[in-house]
């Protein structure tokens, strides 16, 4: 989850994620180069005392500051368009949950073998035991094993939600009518936290997701899902 | 309809409905139905026949793995009352 007053990523919880962050550095060291270069040069131009009434043409100028850019721009380009190739990967998956988005909660259900089907409310203020999160924790969680592809369908009952989990680099718009398919795996254990992403009404921001993912072989053990 | 006990996967072997190469694409309802409509069909045609419909557990697991449970609910429920929009 996000500490307070947190202002980069999460910590990457998926292969995709850490992708994701070495690509938000890489585009974050592009800007900050070009906005110091102008600022740089904004400021020589501002503190100067040279002058100079007779500027005509500079071509090569021009043609420098023309073909820089486009290149830059590649360079940002082919990265991104790489991580967008890799999330749309074949991977096996080993699970499928569907996650159904309604006004306001979530409901969760793993049918691939038998069916357990349950509702994820967000713990109410008077419901919180010390050390649980405000806004943030739920009743029920989704329990998941790690290291393992994993595929979540997604979908809402009633209005448009968005099921989000920034640590695994997950945003899927849940709409009426339409199941999208997402895919992660993650690699490492843990609690984690998302929010609905998609505004849609008045406890929007009360609706939130914990994900609890824990090694395969206590997974496999059966139900241990806790209320 | 698969007994629950017979669908325990061997330890350390799980399975779920492979990638499908008919919908590749982020929305799966497609699929999902598909295989609803394919698993009835399959039901019908091997009932008449007088074969076994074991073959058409696939289509089962495949459907019940992907679709919400409230749609096939709803799904099940037309088709007892006859008002089913598929071509089954």
């Amino acid at each position: 989850m996000a500490h307070a007053a947190q202002v980069g990523l999460q910590d990457a919880t998926s292969p995709i994620m850490e992708e994701l962050i070495t690509f938000h550095d890489h585009a974050l060291m592009v800007i900050f180069l070009i906005c110091f270069l102008v600022l740089y040069a904004l400021f020589l131009t501002l503190t100067t005392k040279l002058t100079n009434t007779n500027i005509s043409d500079a071509q090569e100028m021009e043609t420098v500051w023309t073909i820089l850019p486009a290149i830059i721009l590649v360079l940002i380009a082919l990265p991104s368009l790489r991580i967008l190739y890799m999330t749309d990967e074949v991977n096996d998956p080993s699970l499928t949950i569907k996650s159904i988005g309604h006004q306001w909660y979530w409901t969760y259900e793993y049918t691939d073998y038998g069916g357990l089907i349950f509702n994820s409310y967000m713990l109410p203020p008077l419901f919180l035991e010390p050390g649980d999160l405000r806004l943030l924790d739920v009743d029920n969680r989704v329990v998941l094993p790690i290291e393992t592809p994993i595929r979540m369908m997604i979908t809402s009952q009633d209005v448009l939600h968005s099921w989000a989990v920034p640590t695994l680099g997950l945003k899927t718009d849940a709409i009426p009518g339409r199941l999208n398919q997402t895919t992660f795996t993650a690699t490492r254990p843990g609690v984690y936290y998302g929010q609905c992403s998609e505004i849609c009404g008045a406890n929007h921001s009360f609706m939130p997701i914990v994900l609890e993912l824990i090694p395969l072989k206590i997974f496999e053990m059966g139900p241990v899902f806790t209320l | 309809m698969l007994d629950v006990e017979a669908q325990e996967p061997p330890k350390g072997k799980w399975s779920t409905p492979p990638f499908d190469p008919r919908f590749p694409s982020q929305n799966q309802i497609r699929n999902c139905y598909q295989n609803f409509l394919d698993y009835h069909r399959c039901l019908k045609t091997r009932t008449r026949r007088g074969k076994s419909t074991q073959p058409c557990e696939y289509y089962f697991r495949v459907y019940h793995s992907l679709c919400p449970i409230s749609w096939v609910e709803s799904w099940n429920e037309q088709i007892k009352n006859g008002i089913f929009a598929g071509k089954i």
